[in-house]
C-alpha cells in the first residue's frame, strides 16, 4: 500500500515546493526596513516606555510614565531649564513670599488650540485637583496652598482655596504656612493648567485619547494607541517652539521586559534603553558604553513599631543593623553600578544650604559586625524573655529584584542571627494595602521625592504622617520635623534634618540600604538629553539629533 | 414471521442479590500482563519510562546524593560556569574599621592648579592596584592637576577605542585619587580606565590597567557560612585561604549551588505535576462514574455543571483563584496552585469516565452480570474500575506535562511558587533574563522541564497504544 | 433546527451568567485593597473613590449592579486607568490578540497539513524522523522558552543581514506579526501534525484512494482531493480546542513581544490589582469561548451530515 505511495507524491512535492519558493520571493523584498532609533534630518527619536501612561488627566495622576509624558506635552507656571534648574514657564516672573507668592504670566503661552493660557486655568486646575470629588490621590501636593487640606477633607468649598486670578495674567497665591519650596511645586504636575470649557466638554473621557487632551506645552500628544504606541509631536503653538530641538518623539514599543528593551536598542530601534542587572554585562561585552543617574530615591527596610510586633524591640532592630552592610547588598546582589549604598534616609542629591545636604552633613555610620549583631540579639531576647525569637514577616515586592534582595536578606538574617524569617511576597497594590494596614514586621519599601526639599524625605517619619507606614513615634524627632517645617533659617532647618538623620540612625525605626541609580545606554547621536529628579525623567525639551560624524 | 419458543417466565427473573455465580466477563487476567509485555517491547516506551524513574529517583534521592544546601549563598561566586572547588583567600571587608579603605585617617590629596577643562586635562599616571582579588579591587593613581573629578570604568577586555571604557562604575572627587571597586568581581581579567573631568566634560586621555583578581571570601560571609568560627579573631585569619565548594553544573545570580537548586527544584515541579493530575483525575473519575452510574437526571445536572466548569477560560481563573487564595508568609504557593489546577482540570476527566461508564453500562457482560445478581459494588470494583482504569491512566499521563507547563508558565509570570522554593518554571524565569551572558542559567531548568514533558508524552503515547487492544496486530 | 439553535443559545447564557458569578465572587475574595496607594489619602476621597466604583455597597447589590451592567455589556470603568471603561480597553486590545491568534492558527494549520503530509508519505525515512523530532522538541519546550529563542533569532538575523529584516518587538506591520504568531502557533502545529500523519496513514489504505487510481486520476489530483482532504476531518474538529488554546496561549508571547493584546494587559491588571479589568476580560474571554464553541457545533452540524442537530 505505502509502497505506491512514493510514485504520485513525487510530482505535488516539487510543485509545492516551487509554489513556496516564488512566495518568499515575492515577501522578501518588502522586508527591508529602516527602523531607525534617531533621524538626524526629520529632528525624530523613537523610545520606549515600560507602560502606557496610566493616566494623562494631571489633576490626578500619580506615575512616572504620566509624569514624563505629561512634563512634555504640559508646561506649569515654573519649569526645568537644561541644567535642572528651575525656570519660567508660563509663568515670565514671580514673586515669592512668607505667606504667598505672586506670577505674572507671559502672554504668548497658548494652548494647542491657539487660545491663550491665562491664570484662569490654573484657579480651575487647582480647584479640581484639591476638590475631594475628583479624589485626587496627590491632592496633598496642594496643601501648601491656603484652605487646600480642609477643602480636600470636605471641610470647605473649593471655592476658599487660596489661588485667585487677577485678570487673565496674575495668578496670586496665599500659602497655608511659609512653603520655602513652593517654587519647585509649581513645576510639579498637580499643578498644571486645565482649560475649564475644555475640560468640561470632554466630561469622564477627559485626556482618555490624544484629543481629548488639550496642551500646552512643548509637544503635543499626536497619537495614542492604547498600549501599543504614543508619538509626541512639537507644539505648533508652543511660545518656546523655536528652542524645541526634536521634532518628534515617537514611542512605538511598550514594554518592560528588560531584554527585549536591551534587544530593541541592539538592533538600532530606540535612542534610550535603560539596564538591569542582567543586560548590562552583555551591553559592555558589546562594547556599548552606558551612562549613570542618580534617580534621587531611596530604598529601605522599615520596621513594624505597632505595638505587639517583635520588631518595636530596639535591640533586635540594631542586631539587624550591625549585620546588613548595604555596600554588599549593593555591589554583590543588585550589582548595578550607580546604586549607592546609603546610611542615610537622605540621599546624596537632596541639597542643603550651600552644598549637598550629605556633604555638609556626613550620615553617622552604626557599628557593624556579626559578633556586635549577636550581642545585640543576645540582649533582645534577655529583654523580651525568649528563648527564641519568632518568626519574622518580612513583606516584599514582586519583582524579580525586589525576590533577589528577599531571598539575600532571608539567608543573612537566617545564618547569622538564626532568625526564621518569613517572606511574604505581594503585588503591588496588595503590598501597599499591607504596608498602610501594618501587617508585617519588617518591609522592603522605597520613597522618592516629591519636592526639592529634605522636608520631602525628613516628615516622612513623623509621628502623625500617614505614609510613616511603621508608625514611629518619637517626640524629640516630631520636634525636629516641626522646626524644619516652621523654620525662616535656612542653617537651622538642615540641622534640624542633621538631627532627625542622627535619631533614625540610632534608634532604627527604618534601615536605609540604598539610592537607586539608573544605568542606561544613549545612541550616540542623541544629545542635550537631561536625566531628572523633578519634573519628569527623561526631559527631552533640550533634545537633539546630531548628524551623524559631528 | 416464526414463533418464538416460549420460555418460563420465572426464568428472566434476575437472580437474587448476592447469589452470584462468577460469569467471565471481565477482562482476562492477563490483561495488565500483555499490556505489561507490549510496553517492553516498545523501545519508546523503555526509555521514556527509564527516565521518568531516573526522574523519580533523582528527586528522592537527589539531596541525599548531593546534600549542597540549595539555599545556602556565596556571593563571590555568583553565576559563574561549572566550578571545581578550589582555595579562597580570607580579607577583611568593610564592616569593620579595619576593613574600610582608604583608613579614615587617610589625608585628602591637594588639587593642585586652576581647574583646567576637559580639553586640557591630562591622563592619571601612575595607576596601580594597591590590592586585586574578588572582594575588593583597590585603585590609585596620580592627582591630574586641574581636574575636578575622577571616572572610573571597566572592562571585560581591552579597551577598542575611547568610547569602549566599559561599565562606568563610578565619580570620584578630585581630593581622592583612589577608587575601591566591589561590584560582582570573579576570576577574570579587567582593564579599568580612569579618565579625569572638568565636573562636565572627560578628558580625552585615559589611563588603563590590566587587572586579574584572585578568588577570595569576606570576613563576614566567611563567618556566616561557618569557614571560620563565629568568635574568631579576624587578626589571625585574614590572609589564610579557606575551601569552596565545588559546583559541578555552577552557581546561581545569588551564588546558589545549579545542581542541588535543580535536584530541589524537581520536588517542586514533580510535585505539582504529578500531585496536581493524581487529584484532578481521581475527583474527576468518581465524579463522572457517580454521574454515569447513577444516570437520568442526576447525570444531566451533574454533566451540566461540569460543562460550566469546562467554559471558565482555565488559564485566566488559574491565576484569579491563585490570587484569591493568596499567599501567606513564608508560604511556598505549592498549594494554591494545586487547589487551583484541581478546580478547574477535573471536569475533562470526569466527561471521559462518565463516557465509559454509559458505554460499559450497555456491554452484555455488564447487563449478565446484573442478571445474575451481581450488586453495583461489585459490577463497579469488578468491571467498571478495571475497564475504566485504563482510560484513567493514559488521560493522567497526559496530564503530568500540561501542568508542569502550566506551573513553569505561572512562575514565568510571576504568579507561581514564591522564592525562595525553587522550581524548574522559575528559575528558568530567572535563567531568561541572563540567557546571553550565563546561558546554562535557563539551560539546566528548560532542559529539564524539556526531557519531563516529553517522557510523560512519550510514556502516554506507548501506553495508549499498548492498552488500545484493538489495535492488536 | 430553530429549537435546537435556541436551546444551545440558552444554555450559552447560562453558561456566562455562571462564569460572571464565579469571576465576581472569586475577585471579592481576594486579599488587598485595589484602592491602596503610594500616597496615604485622606478618608474623604477614599469615600469620593469607594463611590465611584460602587465598593460602598454591600457584596450582594454589588453582584446586582454587576449582573446588570454585564448584561448592558458595560464592565464599569478601570481602576488604574480611571478616564477609561473597561469596553473600551477590551474593544482596543483584543482585536490584536484574535488577530494574532487567526494568524497563528492559519500559520499552524497549513504548517499541519504540509508537515503531516509529508511525514505520512515518507513514512520512517529521514523527512518523517526529522519532522517528527522537530513536533516533539515544539511540544516540550516551555512557551517563553521558545519565544526568548526566536527573538534572540531575529536579533542574529539581523546583525547578519546588516539591516532590520524583521523586528524584535512592538506592534504595528505584518512584519512585527511573523514571528510572534509562528511561536504561538508551534505547539498546536505540532499537535495537530501528528493527528494529520496518523490521519493519512489511515486514509491511505483507505479503498476510495485505490478507486480513484484505478480510474486513473492524476497523482496529484488524488492527493489532494481524495487523500488529503478525507484525512482533513479529525484535523478540523480538533479547531475548537486550538482557538482557546491559542487565543489564552498569547499571553506570553504578548508579554515578550511587547503586543498590546488583551492576555498582556491582563496579566497587568492581576498585578495592579484593578478589579474591573480583570473581571471584565475574564467574563469576556469566558462567553468569547463559549460562543466559538457554539459556533463549531452548529458549523459541525451543517457541514458533516453524520451530525444531526435536530435531534
Amino acid at each position: 500500500m505505502l509502497a505506491c505511495a512514493d510514485v504520485y507524491l513525487a510530482e505535488p512535492m516539487s510543485d509545492l515546493l516551487a509554489a513556496l519558493f516564488r512566495l518568499s520571493l515575492l515577501l522578501l523584498p518588502l522586508a527591508v526596513l529602516a527602523d531607525g532609533a534617531v533621524d538626524h534630518e526629520r529632528q525624530r527619536i523613537r523610545l520606549t516606555l515600560s507602560s502606557e501612561p496610566p493616566n494623562l488627566n494631571s489633576t490626578v495622576t500619580t506615575d512616572q510614565i504620566s509624569s514624563f509624558v505629561l512634563s512634555h506635552v504640559m508646561e506649569g507656571l515654573l519649569t526645568y531649564d537644561a541644567s535642572n534648574e528651575l525656570s519660567p514657564g508660563v509663568a515670565e516672573r514671580w514673586e515669592l513670599r512668607q505667606d504667598g507668592a505672586t506670577f505674572w504670566l507671559r502672554r504668548n503661552a497658548r494652548w494647542s488650540d491657539g487660545k491663550p493660557v491665562t491664570a484662569h486655568d490654573f484657579v480651575f486646575a487647582w480647584r479640581t485637583a484639591v476638590d475631594p470629588k475628583t479624589a485626587s490621590q496627590y491632592a496633598s501636593a496642594l496643601y501648601p496652598v491656603r484652605n487646600a487640606e480642609r477643602i480636600n477633607r470636605g471641610e470647605l468649598p473649593v471655592t476658599a482655596l487660596g489661588v485667585e486670578a487677577r485678570g487673565d495674567f496674575r495668578l496670586e497665591v496665599t500659602f497655608e504656612r511659609p512653603t520655602p519650596y513652593f517654587l519647585g511645586l509649581t513645576a510639579f504636575f498637580t499643578y498644571y493648567p486645565i482649560r475649564q470649557d475644555f475640560y468640561e466638554s470632554r466630561g469622564e473621557r477627559y485626556a482618555a485619547d490624544a484629543d481629548d487632551l488639550l496642551y500646552n506645552g512643548p509637544f503635543v500628544l499626536q497619537r495614542w494607541v492604547h498600549g501599543a504606541h504614543l508619538r509626541l509631536r512639537r507644539n505648533g503653538h508652543y511660545w518656546g517652539r523655536d528652542h524645541v530641538g526634536l521634532y518628534e518623539i515617537d514611542i512605538p514599543y511598550i514594554t518592560t521586559d528588560t531584554t527585549a528593551i536591551f534587544n530593541l536598542y541592539q538592533a538600532g530601534s530606540i535612542a534610550l534603553a535603560p539596564l538591569e542587572t542582567e543586560t548590562l554585562r552583555d551591553a559592555v561585552r558589546l562594547g556599548f558604553t552606558p551612562k549613570l543617574f542618580l534617580t534621587g530615591s531611596i530604598y529601605y527596610l522599615q520596621f513594624n513599631l505597632r505595638e505587639g510586633r517583635i520588631t518595636t524591640n530596639r535591640n533586635l532592630r540594631k542586631a539587624i543593623q550591625a549585620i546588613l552592610d548595604p555596600a554588599v547588598l549593593v555591589n554583590k546582589v543588585v550589582g548595578l553600578p550607580g546604586n549607592l549604598p546609603s546610611d542615610s534616609i537622605f540621599p546624596t542629591t537632596v541639597k542643603g544650604v550651600e552644598l549637598p545636604f550629605r556633604t555638609e552633613y556626613p550620615a553617622p555610620r552604626p557599628e557593624r559586625g556579626l559578633g556586635l549583631a549577636r550581642h545585640y540579639l543576645e540582649l533582645a531576647r534577655q529583654e523580651l524573655g525568649l528563648e527564641r525569637i519568632p518568626p519574622l514577616v518580612m513583606l516584599v515586592g514582586d519583582g524579580p529584584r525586589a525576590n533577589k534582595e528577599a531571598e539575600y536578606f532571608q539567608q543573612l538574617f537566617a545564618r547569622g542571627l538564626g532568625l526564621d524569617v518569613r517572606l511574604d511576597r505581594q503585588t503591588a497594590k496588595q503590598r501597599l494595602d499591607k504596608m498602610s494596614r501594618g501587617d508585617f514586621d519588617i518591609v522592603a519599601a522605597g520613597w522618592g521625592p516629591d519636592y526639592d526639599d529634605p522636608m520631602t524625605f525628613g516628615d516622612l517619619f513623623a509621628s502623625w504622617n500617614e505614609n510613616n507606614r511603621g508608625r514611629y513615634r518619637n517626640p524629640e524627632y516630631d520636634r525636629w520635623v516641626e522646626i524644619a517645617a516652621t523654620s525662616p533659617d535656612p542653617e537651622q532647618r538642615m540641622r534640624a534634618f542633621a538631627e532627625m538623620q542622627r535619631l533614625l540612625m540610632e534608634d532604627v525605626p527604618v534601615l536605609p540600604l540604598y539610592e537607586s541609580g539608573n544605568v542606561y545606554l544613549q545612541h550616540p547621536q542623541l544629545r542635550g538629553v537631561v536625566r531628572a529628579i523633578f519634573g519628569g525623567d527623561p526631559n527631552l525639551r533640550y533634545a537633539y539629533v546630531a548628524g551623524e560624524d559631528e | 414471521m416464526k414463533s418464538l419458543p416460549s420460555i418460563a417466565p420465572a426464568l428472566l427473573e434476575p437472580a437474587e442479590r448476592g447469589a452470584l455465580l462468577e460469569v467471565s466477563a471481565r477482562p482476562p487476567r492477563s490483561y495488565w500482563q500483555q499490556v505489561g509485555r507490549r510496553l517492553a517491547r516498545d523501545a519508546r516506551a523503555v526509555v521514556a519510562g527509564a527516565v521518568v524513574v531516573l526522574l523519580v529517583i533523582a528527586t528522592l534521592t537527589g539531596p541525599w546524593l548531593w546534600p549542597e544546601d540549595p539555599a545556602r549563598q556565596l556571593l563571590g561566586l555568583s553565576s559563574r560556569g561549572p566550578l571545581p572547588a578550589q582555595t579562597a583567600l580570607l580579607v577583611a571587608d568593610g564592616l569593620s574599621d579595619a576593613g574600610m579603605w582608604p583608613p579614615q585617617s587617610e589625608q585628602l590629596a591637594t588639587v593642585a592648579g586652576e581647574s583646567l577643562s576637559a580639553a586640557m586635562l591630562s591622563a592619571p599616571v601612575g595607576l596601580k592596584a594597591v590590592a586585586a582579588n574578588t572582594e575588593w579591587v583597590r585603585l590609585r593613581w596620580q592627582p591630574v592637576a586641574g581636574a575636578a573629578s575622577y571616572h572610573i570604568y571597566r572592562h571585560t577586555r581591552a579597551p577598542r577605542s575611547r568610547s569602549d571604557l566599559g561599565l562606568p562604575l563610578g565619580i570620584v572627587d578630585a581630593r581622592q585619587p583612589w577608587y575601591e571597586d566591589r561590584l560582582q568581581l570573579s576570576t577574570r581579567r579587567y582593564y579599568y580606565s580612569v579618565v579625569a573631568s572638568d565636573g562636565v566634560d572627560e578628558a580625552a586621555e585615559v589611563a588603563t590597567l590590566q587587572v586579574r583578581p584572585v578568588q577570595a571570601i569576606g570576613w563576614l560571609e566567611a563567618q556566616l557560612q561557618d569557614f571560620v568560627p563565629a568568635d574568631a579573631d579576624p587578626a589571625q585569619w585574614v590572609d589564610r585561604t579557606v575551601e569552596l565548594p565545588a559546583h559541578p553544573l555552577g552557581t546561581d545570580y545569588l551564588g546558589r549551588d545549579l545542581l542541588s537548586r535543580l535536584l530541589h527544584g524537581a520536588r517542586t515541579s514533580l510535585f505539582i505535576g504529578i500531585t496536581a493530575p493524581l487529584l484532578f483525575v481521581t475527583l474527576g473519575t468518581l465524579y463522572g462514574a457517580t454521574a454515569g452510574f447513577i444516570g437520568g437526571r442526576v447525570d444531566d445536572w451533574m454533566m451540566r455543571f461540569a460543562d460550566f466548569v469546562v467554559a471558565l477560560p482555565s488559564l485566566l481563573f488559574i491565576i484569579l483563584l491563585r490570587i484569591g487564595f493568596g499567599i501567606g508568609p513564608g508560604e511556598s504557593g505549592i498549594l494554591p496552585m494545586v487547589v487551583a489546577l484541581v478546580l478547574l482540570s477535573w471536569p475533562a476527566s470526569a466527561r471521559l469516565v462518565r463516557g465509559q461508564v454509559l458505554q460499559l453500562r450497555e456491554e452484555p457482560y455488564v447487563a449478565a452480570a446484573r442478571l445474575a445478581g451481581a450488586g453495583n459494588f461489585y459490577i463497579i470494583t469488578r468491571h467498571m474500575l478495571p475497564n475504566v482504569l485504563a482510560v484513567v491512566l493514559v488521560a493522567m499521563t497526559f496530564a503530568i506535562p500540561s501542568v508542569i507547563f502550566t506551573e513553569a508558565f505561572l512562575s514565568f509570570i510571576g504568579m507561581g511558587v514564591t522564592p525562595p522554593t525553587p522550581s524548574w518554571g522559575s528559575m528558568s524565569n530567572d535563567g531568561i533574563r541572563v540567557l546571553f551572558s550565563h546561558p546554562s542559567e535557563l539551560l539546566w531548568p528548560a532542559a529539564c522541564i524539556s526531557v519531563t514533558v516529553l517522557a510523560f508524552n512519550v510514556l502516554g503515547d506507548a501506553l495508549r497504544d499498548a492498552l488500545d487492544m484493538k489495535e492488536r496486530d | 433546527m430553530t429549537g435546537f439553535l435556541l436551546r444551545r443559545l440558552l444554555s450559552s447564557l447560562i453558561t456566562i451568567w455562571f462564569i460572571a458569578t464565579a469571576t465576581f465572587f472569586v475577585m471579592h475574595a481576594v486579599p488587598g485593597d485595589p484602592l491602596s496607594n503610594e500616597k496615604a489619602v485622606n478618608p474623604e476621597i477614599r469615600r469620593h473613590l469607594e463611590a465611584r466604583y460602587g465598593l460602598d455597597q454591600p457584596v450582594l447589590t454589588q453582584y446586582g449592579i454587576f449582573l446588570r451592567n454585564m448584561a448592558t455589556g458595560d464592565f464599569g470603568i478601570s481602576f488604574t486607568q480611571q478616564n477609561r471603561r473597561v469596553n473600551d480597553i477590551i474593544r482596543e486590545h483584543f482585536p490584536v490578540s484574535a488577530l494574532l491568534g487567526v494568524v497563528a492558527l492559519v500559520i499552524a494549520t497549513l504548517g499541519a497539513l504540509l508537515f503531516g503530509a509529508l511525514s505520512a508519505q515518507f513514512r520512517d525515512r529521514w523527512p518523517d524522523r526529522t519532522i517528527m523530532l522537530s513536533v516533539i522538541f515544539a511540544i516540550s519546550v516551555p512557551s517563553f522558552v521558545l519565544a526568548a529563542l526566536a527573538q534572540w533569532g531575529i536579533l542574529s538575523l539581523n546583525k547578519a543581514a546588516g539591516f532590520t529584516v524583521l523586528p524584535v518587538a512592538g506592534w504595528g506591520s505584518w512584519r512585527h506579526l511573523i514571528v510572534p504568531a509562528v511561536v504561538l502557533g508551534l505547539g498546536t502545529m505540532a499537535y495537530m501534525t501528528r493527528l494529520m500523519r496518523s490521519s493519512m496513514l489511515e486514509v491511505a489504505q483507505a479503498d476510495y484512494l485505490r478507486t480513484a487510481r484505478a480510474k486513473g486520476l492524476g497523482s496529484l489530483r488524488i492527493f489532494v482531493f481524495h487523500h488529503m482532504r478525507n484525512a482533513l476531518l479529525p484535523v478540523v474538529t480538533v479547531l475548537g480546542p486550538a482557538i482557546a488554546a491559542v487565543t489564552t496561549g498569547g499571553f506570553v508571547v504578548e508579554l515578550i513581544f511587547s503586543i498590546p493584546g488583551l492576555g498582556r494587559y491582563f496579566v497587568q491588571a492581576v498585578q495592579q490589582l484593578d478589579y474591573t479589568v480583570i473581571m471584565g476580560t475574564t467574563v469576556f474571554y469566558g462567553a468569547f469561548l463559549v460562543l466559538m464553541v457554539m459556533l463549531v457545533d452548529i458549523l459541525y452540524g451543517l457541514i458533516d451530515p453524520r451530525i444531526r442537530v435536530g435531534k
